[in-house]
């Protein structure tokens, strides 16, 4: 078990001519994600390995392969549209890699595809793995090992580190979600948390966040009311200056709301492990389980 | 990216929002000039990226063109926080009856353009949030729909009573998010929104934040940057596509992702160190880009020793080897480097350093541990 993607998802690629969007899939095909066509306008018809045939449109590859998710790896100023196509086509899980999408084109997507009763993850995010069974984006698959740890995350290669750290002290994990790092998002902590909360497959859950907003404050809140199972956290940005955006579009501290420690106290108060650094996830881990 | 005032100023006139006349000067003769045309008491503004330009002196009244020159004068060249005053905003000092906020922002909670209004004006807006919520009237609104007609009228009698003032306030209200959607902003904000003696109702300042994800689509926009407002060794990183903040500390950072990035910092702090800035390379495996990271970090003469720190995921470890070395034939390093490199081609990437008689190590902990340490003996 997993949450949102497992071996019988059946994936699409947006982009899959392009520069990132075919190393990427040569990569999940390798791992043995279940990739089941491409899509590039005006390369229908052609092939992009054995059994993964491309398309023009969305549609047509529903169409032809009853595909139920996408991840898109198109530039940022055609992100927002392709995010409409999958939802319109009726793509249930919609996974945006791509960086630098301006926020204004999310405001309308994300009304667009809650209506349409689709899931979309990011953009600005690496994506999520089920270790063993389906990766879809770019999350390193060696990295990981299937397990009982669920992980969810703001940012990729601090991901990366955590899931390093997990998978050194023998670890594994259920499914790791990256969420992205953009002020709006369509997946939250609080969506993960409820899915690891209810995947009988998982039995303890990270959650790595950073500064800005109040979505981690949120999650705490309702890691009070609703989950049960142990959970540890970490806040990257203790040491950012206010005001500054540090690298990621959301990570900004707006006046005196979103800092590392308001995060971190909230965490806290709510029962959820304070990692001081990466690395204390192991020991809070093993304390809580 | 924020815009000076007087950008935010032009925008604001350009969307047919009242204001009062003015212009922007950068020398004393200009400012004089601005003032003889203004024809009476003006007000000289500092134009920097800064909060508290009236406290620091930034903000001065002249009743004559002269003194407006006076002002000017004193104004141009001073440091505010750090950045120097290349230019001064000159505008009639307006008659004000009272004051009033109207403020437009990109909100993460509802994921839409949230307008926030308040008959408290002329005030610090989060202050009054955080101590009193109940003054603020908010509404989110549906960016597919815009701003209602009913709903900009709604907003504006909570500032004003007479209808002729809410009409003109409502009509501002939907020139400010006409203005926020078609400029790509995250935020357009009035403060203060004055009524006058004589009725009329008017914006005295302009305060506009354009998301930085809209630039590239948007050259007329981006164009508005102005970089001697900015860190220069920023503008350099900028340039160099690296996501770049200086920082005081002197342990230098270049690091792979923006959460791995804010995570080195906060190592470094925590094992007793003061991280000298926050770098991202990006995910791309371009050695160029490590050798500008290197170029930018070493330019800085408070930092004692330089951390790598790279989880190599798309970025492959060997490159940025390749990048280190090729950096140190180019130009003298003159600080000690700690790398820790793993991921990606992680066997190669150490191959290549022990070559060049350098040593990788493998543990993020152990890394920052001994740059902290090797730049507390240097400094």
């Amino acid at each position: 078990m997993s949450i949102f993607a497992d071996g019988n998802t059946r994936l699409i690629v947006q982009g899959i001519t392009g520069r990132d969007g075919s190393f990427h899939a040569r990569q999940m095909l390798e791992y043995g994600t279940r990739l089941v066509a491409g899509v590039t306008p005006g390369k229908g018809g052609q092939t992009f390995a054995p059994g993964v045939p491309i398309f023009n449109t969305v549609a047509e590859a529903v169409r032809a392969t009853e595909a139920n998710a996408s991840v898109i790896y198109v530039p940022p100023m055609g992100a927002a549209g392709a995010i409409f196509e999958a939802a319109d086509a009726g793509i249930s899980l919609i996974v945006c890699i791509t960086e630098g999408v301006p926020v204004l084109d999310l405001t309308k997507v994300m009304p667009y595809v809650r209506e349409r009763g689709a899931r979309l993850i990011g953009p600005n995010c690496p994506g999520l793995i089920t270790p063993g069974a389906c990766k879809i984006g770019i999350i390193p698959g060696n990295i990981c090992i299937p397990g009982r740890v669920g992980l969810v995350s703001r940012s990729g290669t601090l991901t990366y580190e955590v899931v390093h750290q997990l998978t050194r002290n023998g670890l594994g994990q259920s499914s790791c979600v990256g969420i992205g790092g953009d002020p709006l998002i369509g997946t939250n902590f609080i969506d993960c948390l409820r899915g690891f909360q209810d995947d009988p497959a998982t039995d303890a859950i990270v959650m790595l966040g950073e500064i800005g907003g109040t979505d981690e404050q949120n999650a705490a809140a309702f890691v009070k009311e609703y989950v049960t199972k142990p959970v540890v956290g970490f806040i990257a940005g203790q040491t950012a200056p206010k005001g500054r955006r540090m690298g990621h579009a959301g990570a900004i501290i707006s006046g005196s709301s979103g800092t590392a420690e308001e995060k971190m106290a909230a965490f806290e108060a709510a029962g959820i492990g304070v990692m001081r650094r990466p690395a204390d996830v192991i020991a809070l881990l093993r304390k809580q389980m | 990216m924020n815009l000076h005032e007087y950008q935010g100023r032009a925008l604001f006139r350009a969307g047919g929002i009242p204001m009062p006349d003015g212009d922007v000067a950068a020398t004393p003769a200009e400012a004089e000039a601005i003032a003889r045309r203004l024809n009476g008491q003006v007000v000289v503004k500092a134009q920097v990226h800064v909060g508290g330009r009236g406290k620091a002196g930034g903000v001065k009244l002249a009743s004559t063109p002269k003194e407006a020159a006076e002002a000017a004068k004193k104004i141009l060249g001073m440091q505010i926080k750090g950045l120097t005053v290349q230019k001064v905003l000159v505008v009639p000092a307006a008659d004000i009856a009272t004051e009033a906020y109207a403020g437009l922002i990109l909100d993460r909670a509802t994921q839409r353009p949230v307008f926030m209004v308040s008959a408290a004006g002329g005030i610090d807006i989060e202050e009054v949030a955080a101590t009193t919520p109940e003054k603020i009237t908010r509404l989110a609104v549906d960016p597919r729909y815009g701003l209602l007609p009913h709903q900009a009228l709604t907003l504006a009698f909570t500032l004003f009573s007479d209808i002729t003032q809410v009409r003109a306030t409502a009509k501002i209200l939907e020139q400010l998010y006409q203005i926020f959607i078609s400029n790509g902003c995250t935020l357009t904000e009035i403060n203060p929104l004055v009524s006058t003696p004589d009725g009329k109702v008017l914006a005295l300042d302009a305060k506009v934040i354009i998301d930085d994800n809209e630039l590239d689509r948007r050259p007329d926009l981006a164009q508005l940057r102005d970089e001697t407002a900015e860190e220069p060794s920023e503008v350099t990183a900028r340039k160099a596509n690296l996501t770049f903040i200086k920082l005081s500390g002197n342990v230098g950072c270049v690091v792979n992702g923006a959460g791995l990035a804010m995570a080195t910092m906060d190592l470094v702090k925590y094992y007793g160190g003061q991280p000298a800035n926050f770098l991202d390379i990006g995910g791309s495996s371009n050695p160029e880009k490590v050798v500008n990271a290197l170029k930018i970090i070493t330019g800085d003469p408070e930092v004692k020793a330089i951390l790598f720190n790279i989880f190599g995921g798309i970025t492959r470890t060997d490159d940025v080897a390749n990048g280190i070395l090729t950096a140190m034939k180019q130009f003298k390093v003159n600080v000690p480097l700690v790398i820790r490199l793993t991921g990606t081609n992680e066997e190669e990437a150490v191959r290549i350093l022990k070559a060049a008689g350098m040593q990788a190590l493998n543990d993020m902990d152990e890394a920052v541990q001994k740059v902290v340490e090797v730049a507390k003996g240097a400094a």
